[in-house]
């Protein structure tokens, strides 16, 4: 066995990280769902599926770059999150028995629903991206290599993570913080809060659209991309603690980190079961997550 | 006379009409008729007939005690003209029906609810607090109804970047009702604003609701207190067992040996 | 009262037997082997169900993780026969067994957490026990192991000719399941389940020891599902993680209860009567089509969900 050289550090450190990124951006969009209304969104790895699949066909056809496409798909999967909720959410929420389970369930049947649509209308075939300006294109930064596409979707999860922490300052995220605190009050102010569960939809399903965009540029999408993804979401949105922002950030990068530390340390097909344990580990010491209120 | 038509005062977010976007705006405090009209109302609550063929009427400008025992329908009331809960019969405000409008709407009609236990935002600061019942107006008067809330309550004022949680009760009280006129209400509902607050407060608190309805903004009152209640109303019904027993000018309630007995138990 | 629940219970023995005899002779005229497995198939995992739902639903306990214990169930009564020629009809109450122990281990400390967090919980040991499955060249690793034929007998519980011994080992276990639920809906526990479900605080306060009482769901619910992952083991004769041991196994057992109707002793056998016909079917004839199984298969689940919270089983009137 060879001595680790400080730039196998960097190599594995600077991966974690910008796979990281991606993780916390997809969790962020769980989390916000999750702590506007306390529903866990077991279709959110098929809302990633969709979005990769969008920005495939539309550069297919129309041959733009996928940074170009960024704005058009998450404005697509905005809808359909809004969509979402309001076909089958809202009536979730309305459901007076057993209320835990049926949010479950409506979710996951409809993970299951998309992926068979998908397999109907994709096929099973892997697919990636043709055309882009960043394909095959790697940065040297000081004898540290680093794929563009990469460096590209986790600078721009950084500013979709700006732009979240951004909304929370504005007056409608202080509405969204308020019908989160209490669902049912905000309506003594007039808010309307199915709206504001809608529009906490739209933003949770574009934030996973916006790491679906950038992700097909360096990864194949199938039918059944998104399970992974999700599993990995679920894990982040627990140990940095449910519905907080910040946590979903700190904790994604700590996953990126371990997952390409155990690639390196053990071997990449147990790279998950580093995550997974430092996981339970954290929750054992705090069941709520890391920045989870307790 | 709510004959300009307008709700809400939306169209210049103020509450009567005056322009300056300050609450009242019928400072001449009354006389300008009837705002709300409840006609044979009944309500279940948690399976039980909590109202049963309740009417009722409130004049533009004045307080309106409603006044009974633990369990007569007081909350029930308020909370069925909020539009919380299912109802039948009508519920008139401003000339228009309230029936099936969800409780969003009715807030943005211009009715006003300070429900029990307050429901403030416990992890937002006393500003964002104020500043939230103003969400749905729109306008550059918006947040004008501030001033007259700090003049109101002072003590929000010194508090503004407290969490509201970090509030004594009857600071979270004063609060709440802060937030409720932030939504410019013509009619504003109390449900018993002087429980759980200490006994100096409580004078603070319903004199505040007197200079409220000088604002010009119209009161219905629910409240525990039967005498400081009624000494503060212009008129009050008596609820029992889900239905009005007794009404009439708030002096003559407060001086009916059957009610005393009635709500007191003497 | 206590007549009335007397009277209740024993109906439900006279149903449930009735059931178990209508069961016992539905193969005997079925000649094809296509609806002899999905008959199997179905009884199997409505017994599966009903473990889960000591757990899940009696208990409260929404684990997603129990292919877990299904696939441990799985290998171990495989490896029994394979390495050390143990009889599967032995070695499946060893599986139960460590299946149930390592229930217990997975119970001590996920039941500190509470709601979402316990469910992803139980999703993520599932399938690190999946993943080290995966990479495990002891239990075979990816390429998984097969149940070598060592003789049609009860014994080796192998059997070529006729599936018929399969379909009353399916039976017996899924009988023996309900049995279990039924014992326990009467018994302390079973008060305790229903009372730490419905308010955790007001039931610590009529001294339901609550952490003890989920552990003893714990371990009665995967000792059945081990039982079960054994039986399966035997009755295909192939197993490798992906097939006892994915997170989509987890679903598969908990689903039929969860439809059926949570915490019900009939609604694990509804839902899989349902279900497990449904998926079989839709993907036989439609599978081909690529996917449309799948949305059929989904959007059954969502309108289930949906239309019936209470599940298939509040069809058939007021239960509970």
């Amino acid at each position: 066995m060879s001595a680790i050289s400080i730039d196998t550090v960097l190599q594995v450190a600077l991966s974690g990280l910008l796979m990281g990124l991606i993780y916390a951006l997809v969790a962020a969009g769980l989390s916000l769902i999750f702590g506007l209304m306390d529903v866990v969104n077991f279709a959110h790895g098929e809302l990633l599926m969709l979005a990769m699949y969008a920005t495939f066909f539309l550069n297919l056809w129309f041959g733009l770059d996928p940074l170009i496409l960024l704005p058009v798909v998450a404005a697509i999967m905005f809808a359909l999150g809004v969509a979402i909720y309001r076909g089958l959410i809202s009536r979730a929420l309305g459901v007076q028995f057993n209320r835990g389970m049926v949010q479950i369930f409506v979710t996951f049947g409809l993970a299951i629903f998309i992926r068979g649509a998908a397999q109907l209308a994709f096929g099973g075939d892997f697919r990636s991206v043709g055309t882009s300006w960043l394909a095959n294109r790697t940065a040297d930064l000081h004898g540290i290599y680093v794929p563009l596409p990469q460096l590209a979707a986790s600078a721009v999860c950084l500013v979709a993570f700006a732009g979240l922490f951004a909304l929370g300052r504005t007056e409608f995220g202080r509405a969204l913080q308020a019908t989160r605190e209490d669902r049912d009050a905000v309506a003594l102010i007039g808010i309307d809060r199915d709206r504001i569960f809608a529009i906490g939809w739209g933003l949770g399903a574009a934030a996973v659209g916006v790491a679906g965009t950038m992700l097909v540029g360096f990864y194949y999408v199938s039918p059944n991309v998104g399970a992974n993804f999700a599993l990995i979401a679920y894990v982040t949105v627990a140990l940095g603690g449910f519905g907080n922002l910040m946590g979903a950030l700190v904790a994604g990068i700590l996953i990126g980190e371990v997952e390409a530390v155990t690639a390196q340390v053990l071997e990449p097909s147990l790279k998950q079961v580093g995550m997974f344990a430092i996981y339970l580990v954290v929750l054992m010491v705090r069941p709520r997550g890391l920045f989870g209120k307790l | 006379m709510p004959s300009d038509g307008k709700i809400g005062g939306k169209s210049d977010g103020t509450l009567g009409g005056r322009s300056d976007g300050t609450l009242g705006g019928r400072s001449d405090g009354g006389k300008a008729g009837e705002i709300l009209r409840l006609d044979n109302v009944s309500a279940s609550y948690r399976g039980l007939k909590a109202l049963q063929g309740v009417s009722l009427a409130v004049e533009a400008g004045e307080i309106v005690a409603v006044v009974g025992a633990n369990g007569a329908g007081k909350s029930t009331l308020l909370r069925t003209i909020a539009g919380q809960v299912a109802m039948e019969g009508t519920v008139m405000f401003d000339g228009q029906s309230l029936a099936r409008v969800p409780p969003h709407q009715v807030t943005r009609r211009g009715v006003g609810l300070v429900p029990e236990g307050r429901r403030l935002f416990p992890r937002l600061s006393v500003e964002d607090n104020l500043r939230l019942g103003a969400y749905t107006r729109r306008g550059p008067d918006r947040f004008a109804p501030l001033a007259q809330v700090f003049e109101l309550f002072p003590r929000l004022g010194e508090r503004l970047s407290q969490r509201a949680e970090t509030l004594s009760g009857g600071e979270q009280q004063m609060l709440a009702i802060g937030r409720a006129l932030m939504t410019q209400p013509r009619l504003l509902m109390l449900d018993e604003p002087s429980q759980g607050i200490a006994p100096k407060l409580v004078d603070d608190i319903l004199a505040a609701v007197g200079r409220i309805r000088d604002l010009g903004v119209t009161i219905l009152l629910v409240e525990q207190r039967l005498a400081e209640s009624l000494e503060l109303a212009n008129r009050a019904y008596v609820l029992q067992t889900g239905r009005v027993v007794m009404s009439g000018p708030a002096a003559d309630i407060a001086r009916d040996d059957g009610v005393r007995r009635a709500y007191l138990g003497l | 009262m206590t007549n009335a629940i007397t009277r209740r219970r024993r109906l439900e023995l006279v149903v449930g037997a009735v059931v178990l005899a209508i069961l016992a002779v539905l193969p005997l005229p079925i000649r094809d082997v296509y609806t002899q497995n999905l008959i199997i198939l179905t009884i199997l995992y409505a017994g599966l169900a009903q473990a889960w739902n000591i757990l899940g639903g009696y208990c409260g306990q929404i684990s997603l993780g129990h292919g877990l214990y299904f696939g441990i169930g799985a290998y171990v009564s495989t490896m029994l026969f394979v390495d050390a020629g143990i009889s599967p009809l032995l070695g499946m109450f060893a599986a139960g067994a460590i299946a149930s122990l390592v229930a217990l281990l997975v119970g001590w400390p996920c039941f500190r957490l509470s709601g979402h967090y316990y469910a992803i919980a139980t999703v993520v040991v599932g399938e690190i026990g999946h993943l080290l499955f995966l990479n495990w060249d002891f239990v075979g690793a990816a390429t998984g192991l097969y149940v070598p034929f060592h003789g049609q007998s009860w014994m080796n519980l192998q059997f070529r000719t006729s599936k018929l011994p399969f379909h009353y080992l399916a039976l017996v276990f899924a009988a023996a399941t309900w049995i279990v639920a039924w014992v326990l809906e009467g018994s302390r526990w079973g008060y305790s389940w229903r009372a730490m479900r419905d308010d955790v605080i007001a039931a610590r306060s009529l001294a339901v020891r609550v952490f003890p009482s989920k552990m003893a769901a714990s371990a009665i619910s995967g000792f059945f599902t081990g039982l079960g992952g054994a039986i399966f083991a035997q009755y295909v004769g192939y197993i490798d993680p992906d097939s006892v041991m994915a997170a989509n196994i987890s679903i598969l057992i908990a689903l039929p209860a969860v439809l059926g109707g949570v915490g019900t002793l009939w609604g694990p056998l509804i839902g899989a009567a349902i279900l497990i016909p449904t998926s079989e079917l839709t993907r036989s004839y439609l599978g081909g089509a690529g996917g449309v199984d799948l949305m059929i298969y989904g959007a059954l689940i969502v309108g289930v969900a949906l239309l019936r919270p209470a599940g298939l089983v509040s069809l058939l009137g007021a239960r509970r």
